[in-house]
């Protein structure tokens, strides 16, 4: 009993740092490019339009698709793969929430920014991105629920995660182990999903907030 | 100084080119207030978003104090220029005295200084930074707003202004009192400002200068009494009104019509003095002050032909009186109001100080007539 929940604990662990690790790349390339695309409508439409059909991918197919061209890398399964694929899977929640925050900031906050004297990089700094945090913070919040879910199936390319008590489970038709992983990761997500909305909220200007 | 040389903006749009401004002169001296008017889509907002390059300009060029603005880059023009918008656009994310710094600390200010500033600024736009330094602008009122919009723009000390409709949004009772506080403000201030207004009450009231523009061109440049007096061509006599004679009552004041030196008798002097005094001097009735010199009443030339005895017992109450600031649109309404042609003019403690008469008030005003007659 004990040892099984060493295991569940460990591979929760190994989960949390697959999915951390994925959105935290997430979050470094969706926002910035988010953004950008608030400079140009046909690159923004292009964009997201390329990041929705990414998500019609299914994630078990992607995973194998990536094994030959990773394997070039000798990181045909793994780590590698998993992360690289949840990372592509929360571009778009990522990518659209940031770029409706930025692209619906009120213009009249910006002409006034602009009447100022402020350059693009200090609209962006002191006003876009802390009008823009809630919404953003949305998008992170559905593509960690949402990778918490794929990375169950990085378990069938050998990355580890609870994903691996339901790979079991199925394989060995025992229903406990199925069922352990199944619940940990539900409740991983539901825990996950609590932690964000705190995040949310002590990351939203105080000046947004409801009085 | 703020001067607007062949200044012209053409729009493409899919529907073909627009001409929004066309080659727009003029000159806005130091410390002066510049209305902008017309109708909307005129280029009066344009004219004034080509100055600090909002709107970039097709052609021409924009002089501040003498200097050629186009020697600036954009953002170091921007911030030597205070812009207030009808939409206020205060961030909503800054705390009021954020607000207020942004372009103090964009401009280098160390903490303390921008700090002090924030709080002087709430002081002169009349809002206690003990309650409002640390608010958020959804804390406040649009009326409030708007106020801090102001010292915003005024935050870096710019000798220019740019207000686009600033008072616009903001409800009729309200908007009178912020535009009283501005001019009073802006006599200490003295700033060069361009504001922009559809509104020839706000033009008449908040101006020394008005420019009135059409289809992109300047039509009228001139002061407000003379815009009214004289308006240029049938689109603006019909733009400002037909009631526009009386919307320069709005610009003279009592005391600049009234005679200052009105004959007056005493409470202890007799009615046959008063009568004596009314042929003197061409008056119909005659004020009586106290023995201090404060309006008491009025003996009529009737009560004083057909009666004998002193002033104190037959003089009649004041209706209605008047004081020197007072626009001449308040003294008309009172004589109206009270069936008068004259009103008694006193201090804040009642002393008399002159007498108005509605006589006098068309003959101020018909002065300007008669000298264009005379030149044409």
């Amino acid at each position: 009993m004990v040892d099984n929940f060493d295991q569940i604990v460990m591979r929760t662990l190994e989960h949390i740092s697959l999915v951390g690790v994925a959105i935290g790349l997430a979050i470094l390339t969706g926002v910035p490019i988010g953004i950008a695309i608030t400079q140009n409508e046909k690159a923004a439409n292009i964009v997201l339009y390329v990041a929705a059909i990414m998500m019609t991918i299914p994630s078990i197919a992607l995973f194998g698709i990536m094994i030959p061209v990773l394997s070039k890398v000798g990181h045909g399964i793994g780590y590698v793969p998993a992360v690289i694929a949840v990372l592509l899977y929360s571009q778009l929640p990522i990518i659209r929430n940031t770029y409706t925050a930025i692209h619906n900031v009120d213009p009249a906050l910006r002409e006034a920014a602009r009447g100022m004297g402020m350059s693009s990089l200090q609209r962006l700094r002191m006003v876009e991105i802390p009008l823009a945090i809630p919404v953003i913070m949305g998008g992170v919040r559905s593509a960690v629920v949402m990778s918490i879910g794929i990375m169950a199936i990085a378990a069938y390319i050998g990355a580890g995660g609870l994903g691996t008590f339901i790979s079991r489970g199925i394989s060995q038709t025992d229903a406990r182990q199925l069922i352990t992983g199944a619940v940990a990761v539900s409740f991983l997500a539901i825990a996950a999903d609590f932690f964000l909305v705190w995040l949310q909220s002590r990351l939203t200007p105080a000046g947004l907030k409801r009085a | 100084m703020i001067r607007l040389d062949n200044l012209t903006k053409i729009f493409e749009t899919k529907e073909g080119t627009t001409v929004a401004a066309d080659h727009v002169n003029m000159e806005v001296q130091e410390g002066e207030i510049c209305i902008l008017l017309g109708p909307s889509g005129c280029g009066k907002t344009t004219s004034l978003k080509m100055v600090n390059r909002i709107v970039p300009p097709t052609s021409g060029r924009v002089f501040l104090g003498g200097k050629d603005t186009t020697d600036y880059d954009t953002i170091t023009l921007r911030r030597q220029i205070g812009y207030v918008i009808q939409q206020i656009g205060l961030f909503p994310n800054m705390t009021i005295e954020d607000n207020i710094g942004v372009v103090p600390r964009m401009l280098g200010w160390d903490r303390q200084r921008t700090a002090k500033r924030a709080l002087e600024l709430l002081e002169m736009v009349a809002l206690d930074p003990a309650i409002f330094l640390k608010r958020y602008p959804k804390e406040l009122s649009g009326g409030q707003q708007q106020r801090v919009g102001v010292a915003r723009a005024l935050a870096a000390d710019p000798p220019v202004l740019l207000m686009d409709e600033p008072f616009g949004a903001i409800d009729p009772i309200n908007r009178e009192i912020i535009q009283d506080e501005f001019l009073k403000m802006q006599k200490q201030l003295g700033k060069t400002i361009l504001f922009v207004s559809h509104d020839i009450d706000e033009a008449v009231k908040m101006g020394d200068k008005i420019a009135i523009f059409r289809a992109g061109k300047l039509e009228q440049f001139d002061t407000p009494d003379n815009v009214l007096a004289h308006p240029a061509n049938s689109f603006i006599a019909d733009f400002v009104g037909g009631d526009r004679t009386l919307k320069r009552l709005r610009l003279l004041t009592v005391g600049e019509v009234m005679d200052a030196e009105p004959p007056r008798v005493k409470a202890d002097d007799s009615l046959s003095s008063a009568l004596q005094l009314m042929n003197d001097t061409d008056y119909d009735n005659l004020i009586v002050v106290g023995p201090r010199g404060r309006a008491q009443g009025v003996v009529y030339r009737s009560v004083a032909e057909g009666r004998q005895g002193l002033c104190n017992d037959h003089h009649s109450g004041l209706k209605a009186t008047v004081r020197e600031s007072d626009d001449l649109r308040t003294a008309v309404s009172q004589m109206f109001a009270h069936d008068l042609t004259w009103l008694p003019v006193v201090d804040d403690e009642g002393f008399y100080k002159g007498y108005i008469t509605q006589r006098g008030i068309t003959h101020t005003l018909g002065r300007t007539y008669r000298d264009a007659e005379q030149g044409a």
